[in-house]
């Protein structure tokens, strides 16, 4: 249930849509998990969802692609649960589940029928608490093979697929934990072993360094006597220490040219931006709408539409606990080069330095940012969905329910502050450049 | 007025807890599965006689809105294939008295997103707004369903577009073994052969006048549904959708289309292998012609192929990647259209795997001739059953369980029915099904992938006649 409350307004130059709130209990276990339970009666379905704090930015050196391996070990069965039993059993409960890893977190969701939720937090609380038996070796095997074929089908055996391994690369110094690709290296994935497995358990897969949310149609006492039943047996782990990693500033432009086995050649340009939710980071995300985000979007407008020297442009921040990366990607049209390219985009981010985007363009990028919240609290469950959105802003946020600030924080961008932003973040002189072109793959 | 309709009967038993102990012997009991209750799709027509098709969903403050319309790709001349998509793409192009950015600019500026899209079955204008904006929004909406205007540079740049769309799918195996798949199965005439957007040649000679005629043959208020979910009433939207859409008057004559015929099904298995040099996996699809939408075995259906290739425990994943390894993920399924569709197993897997996951994908597709045995089954209802309620959850969710309705003529209590006859699939059902739509031994085995590597082992597991398929044969 999202509670509205409709906020009048005057002459406000925007008009603000019906409050964001989405009502909640916190409560900490003993062990150190922080449970957060959201009621949500709309369809009879419970989502659980669990964060670890944990990311291939806690990864290290010869150990690339290890916290994405591990999740994948999460869901072979526990010392409870056998082999395989993990998904048959959610699956006769008519349960749907996945997890994923990027940087910073790794996150598993369970979405199910009411009537199952027990058989959630029995899953969930085995794997936390007692994920290693005699068989997790052979599970370790079993799924490095799958995240090889992960690798090649989702990075080796896709155009550009290479882009984003260099991006890291090109913008992070070796020691910095953002400079590899979650997906890891294959050599790293051979290396990998089960001592490796089982100390990255014992240090990171600790109540103390996750987050359970459970939303949908529950009924919170009962919820919270069943989380206590199932996670109050879960050793508590040693705090996690935080990451310290050496900084990460370009002092010049950075150029380089790939070829992979392509038709057309592809144009990234990338620089250093402010951390997620930290100043600067919503502007960041307004800029990319501004550029990219439909046809009269500036960038899309003229090298799509008007000079029609480019199949696509896309624009985005993305936005990292340790620091962000903006990024603009455009594909060159038959017969087109990047030059040219390359240097439109370098016109346009010009005129946002001279001048302020206009009072149209603002009020657009924000009704539809403010519209896409209204669309993320559709969905209970899954990624992205509310139970997913809580867990995310109690880790990124310290509160679950930050969604109005969130979107306050949008509004709150000005012009002004957009126009000094390009200047400041996203200067000509200071950033990746990376041009794909087409030959052989390397 | 609401009319619940109880969709999920119970499952499995009920069992009380009490206590608070943690019992990690035997995975908890589950309790009695809950019922979804269905808010009642409330039906009206307009003047114009468009019928407008209502369901209130009042949990977040949108409105989703779909026009269907009952005429997509399958509608498309010969030598005019791609005609039906290129035409949806191009309503949002210029409409009423806007340009094409103009539209883009008022309709995003209300925060509104808007897309045109079409299927083989239908074609489709879809918008979700903030229901605050709704009444500025469907103007617009209207303009590009009512009134597109067709401008000549507009279809020249999406022709482009498009055309180097096609360029550029040389450089991907899964786009690759999209084209070679149902080309190989279909043939180049049945409209089901050819991708849905059309090939360059196509393309390239489509005029504003073939787009024009598509769309008045097609966009009439007699062959159109109005599709409404948010958080609104009858009272507070049919005036608004009456002013948008009430005048919408047909220019000449629907068009009389054939329903596009069920193609001639496979004969004997063959094996086509299209080259992709340095591949790291191949691309492999199985099948044949499948069933269409109408079939009575819908259920059994969705029950067998959950067995075989429908979820992470099926039988396709665990073997090809959980027990081997060779693959991220495998499936299957049935594309059930107004006409037969394809069914295809699926997989990328790793090059010097290729030959021994065929065998293995063929290892399974003869296993599911075989009795399925009592657990394997009532897993696959369940999932299936208990999973159903969540495919209504938000009001885009719920406008699409819609327009299968609308698109399939199916009877309202579709719903209602589907869970209940879905518990009812017996092992002996799924035999029968998989006897008459499972054949291996008649399916088509395409792979793209490095064929200095993989068409040797390929070739030794004597499956069929092997036929080298030029890359250029699939754009032509």
């Amino acid at each position: 249930m999202v509670a509205l409350a409709v906020v009048t307004i005057s002459a406000a130059p925007r008009a603000q849509g019906p409050a964001l709130t989405v009502p909640y209990t916190q409560f900490t276990l003993p062990n150190g998990l922080n449970v957060i339970l959201h009621r949500d009666t709309s369809v009879p379905v419970v989502a659980v969802n669990v964060w670890y704090h944990v990311g291939s930015a806690n990864e290290r050196a010869g150990r690339t692609g290890f916290a994405h391996l591990f999740e994948h070990v999460m869901f072979e069965g526990s010392t409870h649960v056998p082999e395989g039993s993990f998904d048959t059993w959610l699956e006769a409960a008519g349960a749907n589940n996945n997890g994923s890893t990027n940087t910073d977190r790794t996150n598993y969701y369970i979405d199910l029928p009411a009537n199952a939720l027990e058989l959630a937090l029995f899953l969930e609380s085995d794997r936390m608490g007692f994920l290693l038996d005699d068989k997790a070796p052979g599970k370790v095997d079993g799924q490095r093979d799958v995240v090889k074929n992960e690798k090649r089908q989702s990075v080796d055996n896709q155009p550009y697929g290479q882009a984003f391994v260099e991006l890291s690369s090109l913008l992070y110094p070796p020691a910095h934990p953002y400079s590899w690709p979650v997906i890891g290296s294959m050599d790293d994935l051979s290396a990998a072993s089960f001592e490796d497995v089982a100390r990255f358990f014992r240090t990171y897969y600790v109540p103390n360094n996750a987050s359970l949310v459970i939303a949908g149609d529950l009924d919170l006492a009962q919820t919270r006597k069943l989380v206590e039943k199932w996670f109050d047996d879960v050793p508590r782990g040693k705090p996690v220490p935080a990451l310290a990693p050496p900084g990460a500033v370009l002092d010049g432009v950075k150029r380089k040219t790939i070829t992979d086995r392509v038709q057309l050649p592809r144009l990234y340009l990338a620089w250093h931006t402010p951390g997620l939710l930290k100043p600067g980071d919503a502007t960041m995300d307004i800029v990319a709408n501004l550029l990219s985000s439909g046809k009269n979007s500036r960038l899309y407008r003229r090298l799509v539409y008007d000079l029609q020297i480019a199949q696509d442009v896309t624009a985005f921040q993305q936005s990292q606990a340790l620091g962000s990366n903006f990024m603009i990607m455009a594909t060159a049209r038959p017969g087109q080069g990047l030059d040219k390219i390359q240097a439109v985009i370098d016109e346009e981010l010009d005129k946002l330095r001279k001048e302020t985007p206009t009072g149209r363009e603002m009020t657009r990028a924000l009704n539809q940012t403010e519209a896409s919240f209204y669309r993320n609290m559709e969905r209970v469950g899954g990624f992205g969905g509310k139970a997913d959105q809580l867990n995310a802003y109690f880790k990124s946020a310290g509160t679950p329910d930050f969604f109005a600030q969130d979107l306050a924080r949008y509004r709150a961008v000005t012009a002004a502050e957009v126009q000094a932003a390009v200047d400041r973040y996203l200067p000509k002189d200071r950033r990746v450049e990376l041009s794909v072109i087409p030959g052989d793959k390397k | 007025m609401k009319k619940a309709l109880i969709l999920l009967c119970a499952v499995a038993a009920s069992v009380t807890l009490s206590a608070q102990q943690a019992n990690r012997k035997q995975p908890p009991a589950i309790g009695p599965a809950p019922t979804l209750k269905l808010p009642a799709i409330q039906k009206h027509k307009l003047s114009s006689g468009l019928a407008v098709w209502l369901v209130e969903h009042h949990e977040v403050p949108l409105a989703q809105i779909n026009l269907i319309v009952r005429s997509g790709s399958a509608a498309d001349p010969i030598g005019k294939y791609g005609v039906g998509s290129l035409t949806a793409a191009m309503l949002d192009e210029g409409a009423g008295t806007r340009s094409s950015l103009d539209l883009a600019d008022a309709i995003e500026f209300l925060g509104a997103n808007l897309s045109t899209a079409s299927s083989f079955d239908s074609s489709a204008i879809r918008m979700s707004v903030p229901v605050a904006k709704l009444a500025e929004a469907l103007p617009l909406m209207a303009d590009v369903a009512l009134r597109p205007s067709f401008p000549a540079a507009e279809l020249d740049r999406l022709r482009k577009e498009r055309l180097t769309g096609l360029l550029q799918a040389r450089d991907n195996v899964g786009a690759l073994v999209q084209l070679a798949f149902p080309r190989l199965v279909f043939g180049p005439t049945h409209r089901y052969g050819t991708s849905a957007n059309g090939l360059p040649a196509t393309i390239e000679a489509l005029t504003i006048d073939d787009l024009t005629t598509f769309y008045r043959s097609h966009f009439r208020p007699d062959n159109a549904t109005l599709l409404v979910v948010g958080d609104l009433t009858p009272a507070s939207a049919l005036p608004m959708l009456e002013k948008a859409f009430g005048g919408w008057k047909p220019e000449g004559m629907a068009a009389l289309v054939a329903e596009v015929p069920n193609a001639p099904q496979l004969a004997k298995r063959q094996v086509y292998l299209v080259d992709k040099p340095e591949a790291a996996q191949s691309q492999i699809r199985i099948g044949w012609v499948g069933v269409a939408r109408s079939t009575p075995d819908y259920a059994v259906l969705e029950v067998l192929n959950t067995v075989l290739g429908g979820s992470f425990t099926s039988r396709l994943n665990q073997n090809l990647r959980e027990k081997n390894g060779y693959a991220y993920g495998a499936s299957s399924g049935f594309d059930m259209r107004i006409s037969a569709g394809p069914f295809v197993a699926a997989a990328g897997v790793q090059t010097d795997k290729t030959a021994d996951a065929i065998r293995e994908f063929f290892n399974e597709l003869n296993g599911i001739l075989t009795p399925v045995p009592v657990d394997e089954l009532a897993k696959a209802r369940n999932y299936v059953a208990l999973g159903f309620p969540g495919e209504f959850e938000t009001t885009g969710d719920m406008a699409r369980k819609l327009e299968e309705l609308v698109i399939y003529n199916l009877p309202e209590a579709t719903f209602s029915t589907f869970v209940p006859s879905v518990t009812a699939v017996t092992a002996a059902d799924l035999q029968r099904a998989a006897a008459r739509f499972i054949q291996p031994e008649r399916m088509a085995v395409v792979v793209v992938g490095d064929r200095k590597l993989i068409e040797g082992p390929i070739r030794a597991l004597n499956l069929g006649p092997v036929t080298i398929v030029p890359i250029d044969d699939l754009f032509r």
